[in-house]
């Protein structure tokens, strides 16, 4: 697009000369009078269906002075921090042990977290919240690395990565319900499956570049929700599906009956047996989607995307096929995305359309991106963040998405490009050569 | 045939919604080049703040319907107006040079605020209100008994759209605000070079889009009688999908896209079947991108290296 340039003749000269204390107050009283408006009616004023169906209201003012209050000492606030941080543009130079010890830390830290989170099911043994949301973070890390293929890599930004979860779920949910196969057998189909409606989605997709392949992506995994929801007499509507088998052992069910793992080792039965094995399932999941991610950057395919998030142009100039290319990188992503839905059917045991809206895509692609965009530990960093941060407002139900929200806009004005950075290309001739953000045209697909 | 026609008149009302949110999504995609997410959203908030005002005068004893009207026209889209500024202000505007896809999600976390701001203010329960302007006209009567009405409420919303976009089309071609938004749609930085203030003249673009989304959100509010936090989603696809389909930084292309889109949902809800009309809407998208990516009235984007 046009534009690249700055075109903000005002940006200098504020820079420049420090504001002085009546232009912070200034600002702050613009800034808590168009809240006074914004929020006039909207919060001063609270509208609810009365006993007899008709429309009542009743007034905030309390809650209204205090939002507006709140917002001119928080103006006040973020002034006084701005200039204690100076301009945007600074550079800061880190001294060099800093630098060296940091490079440690990073070299040390995907390891230590590995073992970590092997070792999560014997120290959190008896704490069967943590290991759920261990189970639930690994889940969104696996999602993660696997829409990183699509979005990271082959740059391709997709806004209907739920709809290969969904397509994965379901597979596994009516594979197993309708005609009794087990986990073992319907995970691969499951994935198979969510592959296909990934190639299916990738053809028509193949000419689009950047936001329009966003909305068309977003298109398609409401289309496939509204389908669920329509769909009836095959995947049982909004009511969703029920009964869905619990995962074996390759065949030995984790249940405490005679036939079961605890009674054929000989142990005590345990409903906590059932979680570990879910955790070391999922983990299993994630790390081989991580593996296979990490080969495929080195075969050609893997560069080929690479080239493709680069720069479409010069990569069908280059003689890359961007056809198979686009195709390969939408199935693998969505056959990741199938796998982890297959998993989430089988531990939630009932799946309905509402776990499969938009929201879990932008919750994802918002992990992708808060992870830097391709590199894998830092979607597995984001991950972690944005599933314990959610965890932390459980008790404000009502805030949280309202809390998600503003921390994704927060997020992108505060690290645009993420919490790690760094775009260094997987193959290199000579040095590895992090690449100018100048240079680059992400999202142009 | 009456069945048609009737049809017809409620896909050509409906179709003028779209149409009015269509006019944000086009305009902001045309000179900042990026998907105002919130667009959606900023419409719910359009018919959130008609429907307070609205309650507030009637409890005031005002009876007046047209006076009634105009106040709150003028103060949804005074307000709402007000938010789309914000929203650029806060969310868009530290982005603007930003890599192209970091306001695409600033956007997109911002639809999440305003949805679930509304949701916490004003409750998840939907908000129904009495019908307002009654009454209508007959047009014709058929000899099976089907009668082709054509309300009041239905006139209004199409006179609206029809004077609101006079005026709009006059607001881009022949005043300075039109002319700088031209200049920038072309070329940024040429424009400030020129002397056009380049901020100044995007956030406007935001805040006459989010006026007309109010406008839209308050039709909305008459022609359904009922508004819900979560409207805008939806909405708002529809509505994008209505600026794809008219060729996307095409004014006349989005009115014309949300006449198409607006007459198909119609339509299609009434000889196929209305669970699926959203699949139907949505599949439009895809095959439009498809066969027609620069849209009925666009211009070919140019592939550069």
């Amino acid at each position: 697009m046009s534009g690249r340039v700055s075109a903000n003749p005002t940006a200098s000269s504020q820079a420049t000369h420090a504001p002085g204390i009546a232009f912070i107050l200034k600002k702050a009283l613009i800034s808590a009078l168009v809240a006074l408006v914004l929020f006039s009616l909207m919060i001063g004023v609270r509208t609810e269906a009365g006993p007899e169906g008709q429309l009542i209201y009743w007034t905030r003012f309390g809650d209204l002075a205090a939002i507006v209050a709140a917002v001119f000492g928080g103006s006040i606030i973020i002034e006084l921090l701005r200039q204690w941080w100076g301009p945007v543009g600074t550079v800061r130079v880190v001294p060099q042990p800093v630098q060296s010890a940091l490079s440690l830390a990073g070299r040390l830290l995907p390891p230590v977290l590995l073992i970590f989170t092997f070792l999560v099911p014997v120290i959190f043994y008896n704490e069967r919240y943590i290991l759920d949301l261990g189970i639930l973070v690994l889940t969104y890390v696996m999602l993660g690395w696997g829409l990183n293929v699509v979005v990271g890599l082959a740059g391709l930004l997709d806004l209907g990565y739920v709809a290969f979860y969904a397509v994965g779920a379901y597979s596994y949910a009516l594979l197993a319900t309708n005609f009794d196969l087990s986990f073992w057998i319907c995970l691969p189909l499951a994935g198979i499956l969510a592959a296909f409606w990934g190639v299916l989605l990738g053809f028509p997709v193949l000419r689009l570049r950047g936001d329009y392949l966003a909305i068309v992506t977003l298109a398609f995994g409401e289309i496939i929700r509204l389908v669920i929801i329509n769909w009836q007499s095959l995947t049982g509507g909004p009511n969703g599906v029920t009964g869905i088998p619990r995962p074996t052992l390759f065949g030995i069910p984790l249940s405490a009956g005679d036939d079961g793992l605890a009674a054929m080792l000989g142990i005590e039965y345990s409903p906590t047996h059932r979680i570990v094995f879910l955790f070391y399932l999922i983990l299993a999941l994630a790390l081989l989607t991580n593996w296979v991610t990490i080969r495929l950057r080195r075969l050609p395919i893997g560069r080929a995307w690479e080239a493709l998030r680069e720069d479409e142009v010069a990569c069908r100039a280059l003689g890359i096929n961007t056809t198979t290319t686009k195709l390969t990188a939408f199935a693998t992503g969505a056959m990741f995305g199938g796998f982890a839905g297959a998993f989430f059917a089988t531990r939630q045991g009932f799946i309905s359309p509402e776990s499969f809206t938009f929201h879990e895509s932008a919750l994802v692609l918002a992990i992708v991106v808060l992870g830097g965009m391709g590199s894998q530990l830092g979607v597995a960093l984001a991950a972690l963040t944005m599933i314990g941060g959610f965890e932390l407002f459980r008790g404000l139900e009502q805030y949280r998405m309202l809390v998600f929200g503003v921390a994704m806009v927060l997020l992108m004005i505060w690290r645009p490009r993420g919490l790690i950075g760094h775009r260094a290309p997987t193959v290199f001739l000579k040095h590895s050569q992090a690449i100018s953000s100048d240079l680059v045209k992400e999202g142009h697909g | 045939m009456d069945y048609f026609a009737q049809q017809l008149i409620n896909g050509l009302v409906l179709g003028s919604i779209y149409g009015l949110i269509a006019i944000g999504y086009t305009m902001v995609y045309g000179i900042v080049g990026m998907i105002n997410f919130a667009h959606g959203d900023i419409f719910m908030i359009g018919g959130f703040i008609a429907l307070i005002t609205f309650l507030i005068l009637v409890s005031f004893g005002l009876t007046a319907i047209p006076l009634i009207l105009l106040i709150v026209l003028l103060v949804s889209m005074a307000i709402t107006a007000l938010y789309g500024w914000t929203v650029e202000r806060i969310a868009y505007r530290p982005l603007r040079h930003s890599f192209r896809l970091a306001p695409m999600l600033s956007a997109i976390g911002m639809s999440f605020v305003l949805t679930n701001y509304s949701q916490v203010a004003q409750g998840a329960r939907v908000k129904p209100v009495p019908p307002i302007i009654t009454g209508g006209h007959t047009l014709h009567e058929g000899a099976d008994g089907f009668v082709v009405q054509l309300s009041n409420v239905q006139i209004i919303v199409v006179l609206t759209t029809i004077v609101l976009l006079a005026l709009f089309t006059w607001l881009v071609s022949s005043t300075r605000l039109g002319r700088d938004m031209r200049a920038c749609e072309q070329d940024q930085t040429m424009a400030s070079l020129l002397g056009v203030d380049v901020d100044r003249t995007i956030s406007m673009t935001f805040v006459i889009g989010a006026a007309l989304a109010a406008v839209a959100g308050m039709m909305y509010l008459l022609y359904y009688g009922l508004v819900d936090f979560f409207m805008g989603f939806v909405a708002g696809i529809k509505a994008f999908t209505a600026a794809v389909l008219g060729g996307i930084g095409s004014l006349p292309g989005a009115m014309l896209g949300g006449l198409l889109i607006g007459l198909i949902e119609t339509l299609w809800s009434a000889y196929f079947s209305v669970e699926y009309k959203d699949v139907a809407a949505f599949s439009i998208l895809i095959v439009v991108l498809i066969f027609l990516p620069t849209g009925l009235l666009g211009r070919p984007e140019v592939e550069k290296v």
